[in-house]
């Protein structure tokens, strides 16, 4: 096995910057409306601290106006106010950004949705120019070329080469045509040659882009239950700090009562432990608010990412599940292996010369347009069977391939006969001539059937001369893809139309877990579900309507855009590029939606470690001076290692919003590996990171005079 | 010094590894047992049950015990068996005297030896013992049936019976035999007199002549072994572990050590032999292992290694300044002069209120293993602790699952390793999945209020009382280590542990007492209350939980699923134990045991 890492991104075709002035400007205005509290309110976390932030307003503004419990300066509670405030407006940017983000890529998406002329089909056959907002599903369309396809539909009648660069970025044209599984067309792309007929499928507006952008917009995005669940726990934390917190208030009042009673004081002593602002600024420290800021954006940038790579994902579920994904089916053709077989080897019989069986079976593929012929021809000649060859002798008559008589070959005016085809249809043809095959060219043929590939027969007048193998041809560094898949702990299974002995072969070479040859659309559906009843969730990728049923049935059902329209409406994701090996990098996508999840959740509880050595001797500072020493940081004063404790907990927020946006990425190396890596990252960075920037952040405000 | 608690350890893991098979055997229902034993299990099956019809099974059954606690306990003046005519307890210990001992948590805010006749001691204290210690045990193998993806979950009354009968029966009869050899009594009468062999010191009567010792003696070596065994705690005596008669040798102290660790270590690999995932158990009983040889050190090395800081007094000089407004430029200086240190020969650590004939160390050990596994039991006084050293026994019962008590112990750690799972395991790029199972927002929603629980039972009191004359009236030291008392005294009783700090005036006595502790009654039902909260939300949830999870679909294992029975998947556990319990009780551990560790001498002591 090679050790060639490929990046899991193979394509990422739209490069867009982070960040921009114009996407923060949006994400700004954006944060202030949503600190609406009804809006708010959708994020728990952070309206708590909402609720801590306006409590402090309230007492700022009792102690301006000359009410009780200013025992310390205002600027102190001025500040603590305001970075509240700052933190929940942090948040709500990091919401914001990704929403707008999303949005930007969507526009993207979308300037390919604009109103058309199309040339519909009255039901007589005449022709008739509307507007591409008056199509109804049904309507019949003429594209010609040069002309933009006015909505999502399926070829009807024609072949045309079509332009989906406005989609997915990809330049060279792509063949469309009636029938088949490459009927599928989109609005917005534009047809390139030849004239084609498109039943719409879709109304202007509600076509299956329309309503994935608008998913993407995060105008109806749900969440996930993953998500759901987190927040839950995200509400539960939040409460129990509540009631951490709570309690201090009357402990703390303890610790006044005896300590005043204890120093012999005349007024009672009062510490930071009883300031109504100072334990809401603990409560928020505590409470996790990194993660709280943070989830949603964690969301959407999930979907986006896999926007990014081309691939619309119809929910935020679907991303999420796709990292959960223990079973990949990969479709032999067009997936492992290229479309076509090719010329592998010539075998002569005894007293044939290889030289001989090579020209006559590349005279025999001259004329065969097909990539088997072609690539009999091409090996024929780089082994150094004469150029003459190419040109077709004069006279000759050629004989098409067809699927009656399933050869080939040529026939010469001087009435010498080369034929090439399936071994029974050649021995057939020779029989008719009187002449028996020879046992050896059985054993040759059954010697090319052993290893999974297909004999082809060449005959010359009467005379069998030998065997062409044609062989599956992997793709390139599919067996490097398919390893990567395992390490990323993926069982793959091919799934192929071959008989059970070629499927065996391809599978070895190719690497895979596991096969299913002779596989029918039902034997296929059957397949999957085996698979989920074991408690195995699986991925596919199709494009036919056959596999519509399996794609459903998969719970990542990856259908490409050129499939058909069923095809798509049954998958939960479809691969704008058509792109079989896309699974991977669906997976990936998946798998670094929860990592960055975990990562950010733990890194927020982790952190609290830190802002509790900063707060609480700063709490009891004024009755219990001598907890000072657990103040492992030393830090200034007890305002300051208060502020700087809140400064950190929200400045985190920002500083981690690229994390959140573009992920933590994910190395295919195996599930321990892979924790034991986070847990030193995220769980034990989490806890000491804090240290250095709340002892950061007091350095600099004791340097720039900013605390008493 | 270390022999000890190490002896104690090795002894006990390795028992722990042949007992496990057994309890999977018993509670498999798969043991050998004589006919008239089946027979009386079968008279007890009510048929398979589901988890909602066990849960309630179980919490009937515990209604039962409370009505039949109340109602022995009522009886104590009219019933046989009290010789010395004790009366009726005041109403409000007995509400707590009951709950204490339906929980398992044996909390005693009366005296046994002066409070309870025998009559109470054998037919409320003895039977709760067992059938309490067997609840916990239950409820951990419905969640185990639970996991395994079992609909119906085997009968409670039979698992009941297995968990009383064959396991907790037979230990009980062979560790009490150990303690009658060592000493301890057994017998049905009330009281010896004794001349003591120093004449007078019980005081002369007014002939003048010398007066007799009253020991109170009764069915001793019936109530410690299952005290011990069920790691419930609840004494026969007021002084429980350090009294001579029910602790009476080395050797019956070490026997009592183990017993309460036996049972708790053994549960852990029991769980994983019943899932068939032993490994996975090996890395929960490392984790748990190692916590508490963390917290036997920290006690050992603080408390009988360390001199007792009130007789070595202050080496430096120290200042500090605290705002106060009633002082000249709002500074009030606090000066803590240097103190020498008093002619005191420290070096066998601090010893007060230790029990020195088990050994110096003995004290230290008991105390941090007996607040790990919610035992309860003490043999030295936890209030004479050295303040750093006392963090030891709150850890324990803060986290409550460093093996923690029968069943209950293992569910509190299953809580810890959820929310582990759950915040750290999408780490992994997968959904949060705990034995094959993703974790969802139902489970985690059970999972999270069976935690919430036990802070809250912990701090709301402890901070209402330590700001009203509840708690402040009761304590016996002002200041930092009277807030101890408070926050031990809720902390053991939210723990379902029952050892106390001591110090706190918890004891009103007979009815007719006429000069009870002042604020016992608000301590009776406040303690009361968080023992029943503490005790019964924290199963029930976790059963409901198993069983959504268990009905989930099993995922196979592949390299892309987080191992559980990895180092990896330790330090993921215990990392989660320590941050969030180091989250929910460091601000109290600051304000009690370190306040008071690093203030002036002397400072609220």
């Amino acid at each position: 096995m090679t050790a060639v890492e490929l990046p899991l991104r193979t394509n990422v075709a739209k490069t867009h910057q982070l960040f921009s002035t114009s996407l923060a400007l949006g994400s700004l205005k954006q944060s202030f409306v949503m600190l609406r509290p009804d809006i708010q309110w959708q994020n728990p976390v952070m309206f708590v601290v909402e609720v801590g932030a306006v409590l402090t307003l309230a007492f700022i503004v009792r102690a301006a106006l000359g009410g009780a419990g200013a025992s310390f300066s205002l600027g102190y509670f001025v500040a603590l106010d305001v970075w509240l405030w700052l933190t929940v407006l942090f948040a709500n940017f990091a919401t914001a950004f990704a929403e707008e983000r999303g949005r930007a890529q969507a526009a993207f998406l979308r300037r390919t949705r604009v109103s058309t002329p199309a040339c519909r089909l009255r039901a007589d056959g005449t022709k008739e120019e509307v507007s591409s907002v008056q199509l109804r599903p049904g309507d019949r369309v003429v594209v010609a070329a040069g002309e933009v396809i006015p909505g999502d539909g399926e070829v009807i009648d024609g072949v045309a080469s079509v332009d989906e660069s406005a989609i997915t970025g990809e330049s060279a044209p792509v063949i469309r045509e009636a029938g088949g599984d490459r009927s599928g067309v989109t609005g917005g792309t534009m047809v390139m040659s030849d004239q084609i007929v498109i039943r719409v499928v879709a109304g202007y507006g509600e076509s299956f882009l329309d309503r994935m952008i608008a998913l993407v917009e995060g105008a109806v995005r749900q969440r996930t239950p993953n998500e759901i669940a987190l927040t839950l726990v995200l509400t539960a934390f939040s409460l129990i700090f509540l009631i951490v917190v709570i309690p201090l208030w009357p402990m703390a009042f303890n610790a006044e009562q005896y300590m005043t009673s204890y120093l012999g004081l005349s007024a009672p002593l009062t510490s930071l432990g009883t300031d109504v602002p100072t334990l809401v600024a603990l409560l928020v420290c505590l409470i996790p608010t990194t993660i709280g800021a943070l989830l949603a954006a964690i969301g959407i940038a999930g979907m986006d990412r896999a926007l990014r790579a081309n691939i619309i994902a119809k929910s935020g579920q679907a991303v999420e599940t796709a990292g959960d994904v223990d079973t990949v089916l990969l479709d032999k053709t067009g997936t492992i292996t290229l479309g076509a077989r090719l010329a592998s080897e010539f075998l002569p019989l005894q007293g044939v010369h290889v030289r001989d069986l090579m020209t006559a079976a590349a005279l025999a593929s001259v004329a065969d347009r097909t990539p088997e012929g072609q690539s009999i021809v091409a090996i024929a000649l780089r082994s150094g069977v004469p150029d003459a060859v190419k040109t077709a002798p004069e006279h000759a008559k050629f004989i098409e391939f067809s699927a009656q008589t399933r050869m080939s070959g040529i026939d010469f005016a001087d009435g010498r006969r080369i034929r090439k085809g399936a071994p029974d249809a050649v021995a057939a043809y020779l029989h008719a001539l009187g002449t028996p095959t020879p046992t050896d060219v059985d054993n040759l043929i059954a010697k090319a059937a052993a290893e999974g590939a297909t004999p082809l027969v060449v005959a010359d007048g009467t005379r069998a001369l030998g065997v062409v193998v044609l062989k599956d041809t992997l793709k390139p560094n599919i067996e490097t893809r398919i390893a990567q898949m395992r390490r990323m702990g993926l069982r793959t299974v091919m799934i192929t139309g071959d008989n059970r002995l070629t499927a065996a072969t391809i599978a070895r070479r190719a690497g895979v877990d596991d096969f299913l040859p002779e596989a029918t659309p039902e034997a296929k559906l059957a397949f999957l579900r085996q698979e989920q009843t074991d408690g195995k969730l699986v991925a596919m990728m199709g494009d036919g309507t056959n596999d519509a049923p399996a794609l459903a049935q998969a719970d990542v059902g990856l259908a490409m855009n050129a499939g058909t329209q069923a095809a798509k409406e049954a998958g939960n994701m479809v691969d704008l590029d058509s792109d079989p090996t896309k699974l991977i990098e669906v997976v990936a996508i998946g798998k670094e939606l929860l990592m960055t999840r975990g990562a950010l959740t733990t890194f927020s509880i982790a952190n609290d470690v830190a802002k509790y050595f900063a707060i609480i001797p700063a709490l009891f500072a004024g009755t219990l001076p001598w907890l000072k020493a657990i103040d492992v940081m030393h830090l200034h004063s007890p305002t300051s290692a208060i502020l700087s404790a809140v400064i950190f907990n929200a400045i985190i927020i920002p500083l981690l919003i690229p994390v959140a946006l573009k992920g933590v990425r994910y190395r295919p190396m195996g599930a321990d590996a892979l924790l034991r890596r986070n847990l030193l990252v995220w769980g034990l960075g989490g806890v000491i990171v804090p240290f250095v920037g709340i002892k950061l952040i007091d350095m600099i405000m004791v340097t720039l005079h900013l605390v008493a | 010094m270390w022999t000890l608690p190490i002896l104690l350890l090795v002894v006990t893991i390795l028992l722990s590894i042949p007992l496990s098979r057994y309890f999977a055997i018993v509670m498999e229902g798969s043991l050998k047992v004589p006919g008239f034993l089946r027979w009386f299990e079968r008279r007890l099956d009510s048929g398979p049950q589901d988890w909602k019809q066990y849960t309630v099974s179980l919490l009937i059954f515990n209604a039962m015990l409370f009505i039949f606690g109340f109602i022995v306990l009522c009886l104590q003046p009219i019933a046989p068996l009290n010789p010395l005519g004790r009366g009726i307890l005041a109403p409000s210990t007995i509400f707590n005297t009951v709950i204490s001992f339906m929980t398992n948590t044996n909390l005693q805010h009366y005296s046994g030896d002066q409070h309870l006749s025998n009559f109470s001691q054998i037919f409320f204290i003895l039977p709760n013992m067992f059938l309490s210690a067997s609840v916990g045990f239950c409820a951990l193998t419905a969640i185990i049936r639970l996991f395994r993806g079992e609909r119906l979950i085997g009968n409670y009354f039979v698992d009941m019976w297995r968990v009383a009968v064959y396991i907790y029966l037979p230990a009980a009869l062979i560790i009490g035999v150990i303690f009658m050899h060592e000493g301890m009594p057994m017998t049905y009468d009330t009281q010896q007199t004794v001349t003591t062999l120093e004449p007078g010191s019980m005081g002369t009567d007014d002939h003048g002549q010398a007066k007799p010792q009253n020991i109170i003696v009764g069915p001793v070596a019936a109530v410690i072994p299952i005290k011990m065994l069920g790691t419930n705690g609840g004494g026969f005596y007021g002084m429980n572990s350090a009294h001579p008669l029910e602790n009476p040798t080395a050797v019956s102290n070490f026997v009592t050590t183990f017993a309460m660790m036996i049972f708790p270590f053994t549960l852990v690999l029991m769980y994983g032999r019943m899932l068939q995932r032993v490994r996975h158990s090996v890395v929960i009983y490392t984790v748990m292992l190692t916590m508490m040889v963390g917290l036997i050190a920290w006690a050992v090395y603080w408390d009988t290694l360390s001199p007792n800081p009130a007789f070595t007094g202050t080496a430096q000089a120290r200042d500090y300044q605290i705002g106060d407004a009633s002082s000249p430029g709002g500074k009030h200086a606090i000066a803590v002069p240097a103190v020498g240190s008093l002619p005191v020969d420290q070096h066998l650590g601090n010893l007060e209120g230790k029990e020195l004939r088990f050994g110096t160390s003995a004290g230290a050990v008991f105390a941090a293993i007996t607040t790990d596994v919610t035992c309860g039991a003490v043999n030295a006084e936890h209030d004479s602790l050295n303040p750093i050293a006392s963090i030891s026994p709150f850890i324990g019962m803060w986290l409550n699952c460093v093996f923690g008590g029968k069943g209950v112990g293992m569910i509190n750690l299953l809580l810890f390793l959820i929310v582990g799972v759950f915040l750290a395991g999408q780490m992994v790029g997968r959904s949060p999945e705990y034995l094959g199972r993703k974790v969802g927002a139902r489970e985690m929603k059970l999972a999270m209020i069976a935690l919430l629980v036990h802070p809250i039972m912990i701090l709301g009191p402890a901070g209402l009382y330590a700001a009203t004359d509840w708690g402040v009236k009761a304590e016996s030291n002002p200041g930092a280590h009277g807030f101890s008392q408070i926050v031990y005294q809720y902390s053991s009783a939210s723990a379902n542990n029952g050892s106390a700090f001591d110090g706190l005036g918890v004891t009103y006595g007979f009815n007719n007492n006429p000069s009870p502790s002042p604020e016992a009654v608000p301590l009776d039902i406040g303690t009361g209350l968080v023992m029943l909260f503490s005790r019964y939300l924290p199963i029930i949830a976790p059963i409901a939980m198993a069983f959504y999870l268990g009905r989930k679909k099993m995922a196979p294992v592949s390299l892309g699923t987080m191992r559980d029975d990895t180092a990896t998947f330790g330090f993921l556990l215990l990392g989660t134990i320590v941050i969030i319990g180091a989250l929910l009780f460091l601000p109290v551990a600051a304000l009690g045991p370190l306040a008071e560790h690093l203030g002036p001498i002397p400072f609220g002591g």
